[in-house]
């Protein structure tokens, strides 16, 4: 007889039902417990059904799961109305067999008990409802209405456990929601029952602002993500924020990215920014944060890239048309897509809700630069702690991405330069490139400087430069340091015509030395040109008189030659044979 | 009495010949023997051989008596041990008094 041996499984692993929400499948490492059951629970209103039966409906359309949706509370028609809002036709689902929605009724009122009972018609009418479209998913929502319906709790609960590891034995994944309950989990402990997972779902209200988020509980067997994370339901259904990999392990880019404004880009190194680092404007009202932030994006846009631009101030159309007034035209990228502007409310919902939104959108949009204009509103819509973490969150998952990432931040504090320097949300720690603006009052006027305080990897200037705006852009002005520091507005525009008064004076003094220059060369070339005439004189003086020499010397030699011939001298007979 | 000349029609639902149900129809039977000899007749429907009934008739727990005739629908669900109670569940208590 041959033993069959189990299947092996790989070493702490197990097999997992994924469920297609978006990040719930990372939180638990690949989805819920495959043919077990799993326990949502949370107060009223936190989105259990939801969470279930998006579960179930993903399952039947991504996974090719058909399931079983068993409801106590609401009515199939209920049921389909609900999560037609989130762009799910459950009907057609239905009709197509692959999710079967059953509405079990219990009513206190109608029913007597009367001695010893089961509730194998629970069981057989969850078997219909499996068989019926060989469903490998079931929800039951929310199984605690029996608690209602029924007296013998006794009864109920040794019911309930028998149906658990009927489940098991059926091999569904099964999704039991339970309402949030004093001092445990669920009203009824229901955990007691169903130990593989259990989810809770959270919705606080903090300040007038509300916040989903939502927490395993307990997954046995397996690794999972244990903070608490925040979720979004919107017309897509659920998306939860698996926002808490704080390990710094990103890629870093040695790609750099230029800022739109040439100046600028001298200061941080002659380049620019780095490509993926996170950007910190910050300054006092009016310094013109966001017209730097616009510079970048339009940059950005330019080169084909994709830039989400999250206003939390101004209206798209009224930060289209400040823009515009500084040269900036950013109609043309919106209109070919490659810019998305997003503006709300920083209080419209909680700091969570705005960070999983902002996730989804890059999400979607896969853009090359994030804007966020300003992050100090978020204090706002929480405390200055919270919106640390999700400023955090938000820097870590844009880096994770190798999303360039701009913030603005609006300073609170005067016109001391100091004060400048401490963000109230404390995020310096978080941010690369650091760029303070502030005001510079000098000579009775304010003027705009800029600097950089910090910038990592790179060689910065470490100049105060004042800059305008001007309608071609943000400009930055050449430095002048005087005697009270950097010179602004008319005291720069003063230092910028003496220094102008001084170079042409300059340049006089240098053309006047040249000329004089040229006439001392000419004078001595003329010099020159006198000894050289002399010099050819007395050459030429020379080479007569050696002339006259050489003929001198000739004469001489031929007159001795004919007296010695006429003497008829023998010792030079030969000489004079030849002669002849 | 009027309610003589009615003729009940109850319903047991079992699922399968569990000790329960089989108790409860027993029960069932020697209640209405008492009460309504003559006046009554029991369905009993096995949930096991037609399950789609457990849906339609809104069964949860077994066994689960309905008193379709007269009206107002009534159930009682358990094994009906409990005689007084049973009597009191499909009004049978008040009238006999």
């Amino acid at each position: 007889m041959k033993l069959e041996r189990p299947p092996r499984r790989e070493a702490g692993t197990l097999p997992k039902a994924p469920t297609g929400i978006e990040g719930l499948d990372q939180i638990t490492l690949g989805g819920l417990p495959r043919g077990r059951p799993t326990l949502v629970c949370g107060g009223a209103g936190c989105g259990k059904t939801l969470l279930a039966m998006e579960f179930l409906i993903r399952g039947a359309t991504q996974y090719g799961e058909p399931g079983a949706f068993i409801a106590f509370e609401e009515t199939g028609e209920e049921l389909a109305q609900n999560v037609r809002s989130l762009g799910f036709d459950l009907d057609k689902l239905v009709a197509d067999n692959k999710i079967s929605v059953d509405h079990i009724h219990v009513e206190r009122n109608e029913i007597e008990e009367n001695g010893d009972y089961d509730l194998e018609g629970l069981f057989l009418r969850l078997g219909l409802a499996i068989d019926s479209v060989g469903a490998k998913r079931i929800v039951l929502d929310t199984i605690e209405t029996l608690f209602g319906g029924f007296d013998n709790h006794a009864l109920l609960r040794s019911e309930l456990r028998r149906l658990f590891r009927w489940l098991k034995d059926k091999g569904v994944t099964a999704v039991i929601t339970g309402e949030r309950g004093d001092g445990q989990l669920t009203r009824q402990g229901l955990e007691e029952y169903v130990s593989d997972c259990v989810i809770f779902l959270d919705h606080r209200v903090i300040d007038q602002v509300s916040t989903r988020r939502l927490r395993i509980v307990k997954y046995r067997g397996t690794t999972h993500g244990t903070n608490e994370y925040p979720f979004l339901i919107d017309e897509d259904g659920f998306s939860v924020l698996p926002l808490s990999s704080l390990a710094l392990d990103h890629k870093v880019s040695n790609e750099r990215v230029t800022s739109g404004i040439p100046r600028l880009d001298a200061m941080l190194g002659g380049k620019g920014f780095y490509r993926g680092s996170s950007i910190l404007v910050s300054g006092t009202a009016g310094t013109g944060k966001t017209s730097l932030s616009a510079h970048l994006a339009e940059e950005t846009c330019k080169r084909g890239e994709r830039v989400l631009y999250l206003a939390f101030e101004e209206s798209p159309a009224q930060l289209m048309r400040n823009m515009k007034s500084i040269g900036i035209d950013l109609e043309p990228h919106l209109k070919k897509g490659l810019l998305k502007l997003h503006a709300s409310r920083p209080t419209l919902h909680g700091l969570e809700m705005h960070l999983v939104q902002m996730h989804k959108m890059v999400e979607e949009f896969d853009p090359s630069l994030v804007i966020v204009d300003p992050i100090s509103n978020f204090v706002a819509a929480g405390n200055a702690h919270d919106a640390l973490s999700m400023l955090l969150r938000l820097t870590d998952y844009l880096k994770s991405r190798q999303i360039t990432a701009m913030f603005t931040h609006l300073s609170s504090g005067g016109v001391a330069g100091a004060a400048l320097e401490n963000t109230d949300l404390g995020v310096s720690s978080l941010i690369d490139t650091w760029i303070l603006l502030r005001d510079i009052e000098l000579g009775g006027e304010r003027n705009k400087g800029l600097y950089i305080l910090k910038s990592r990897g790179m060689k910065h200037s470490n100049q105060i430069r004042e800059y305008l705006l001007t309608a071609e852009g943000v400009q930055l002005e050449d430095v002048y340091v005087g005697p009270e520091g950097v010179l602004t507005g008319s005291m720069r525009a003063a230092q910028e015509a003496r220094e102008n008064a001084a170079q042409t004076e300059r340049a006089e003094e240098i053309a006047r030395r040249q000329r004089e220059l040229e006439r001392k060369r000419a004078a001595l070339e003329a010099q020159i040109a006198g000894l050289r005439a002399e010099f050819s004189a007395v050459e030429e003086e020379s080479s007569v008189l050696a002339k006259q020499d050489r003929t001198r010397q000739s004469a001489i030699l031929e007159s001795r030659e004919a007296t010695a011939a006429r003497r008829g001298a023998d010792n030079n007979s030969a000489t004079a044979r030849k002669r002849k | 009495m009027s309610e003589s000349s009615e003729k009940w029609e109850l319903r047991l639902y079992t699922a399968g010949q569990t000790p329960k149900s089989v108790a409860a129809l027993n029960n069932l039977k020697r209640v209405c023997e008492e009460h309504l000899a003559g006046h009554y007749t029991i369905e009993v429907i096995d949930l096991m051989k037609n399950p789609r009934l457990a849906k339609e008739d809104e069964i949860i727990a077994i066994p689960t008596l309905v008193r379709k005739i007269p009206a107002p629908l009534r159930r009682i669900i358990g094994d009906l041990s409990n005689t007084e109670r049973a009597l009191v569940g499909l009004q049978l208590r008040q009238r006999s008094e």
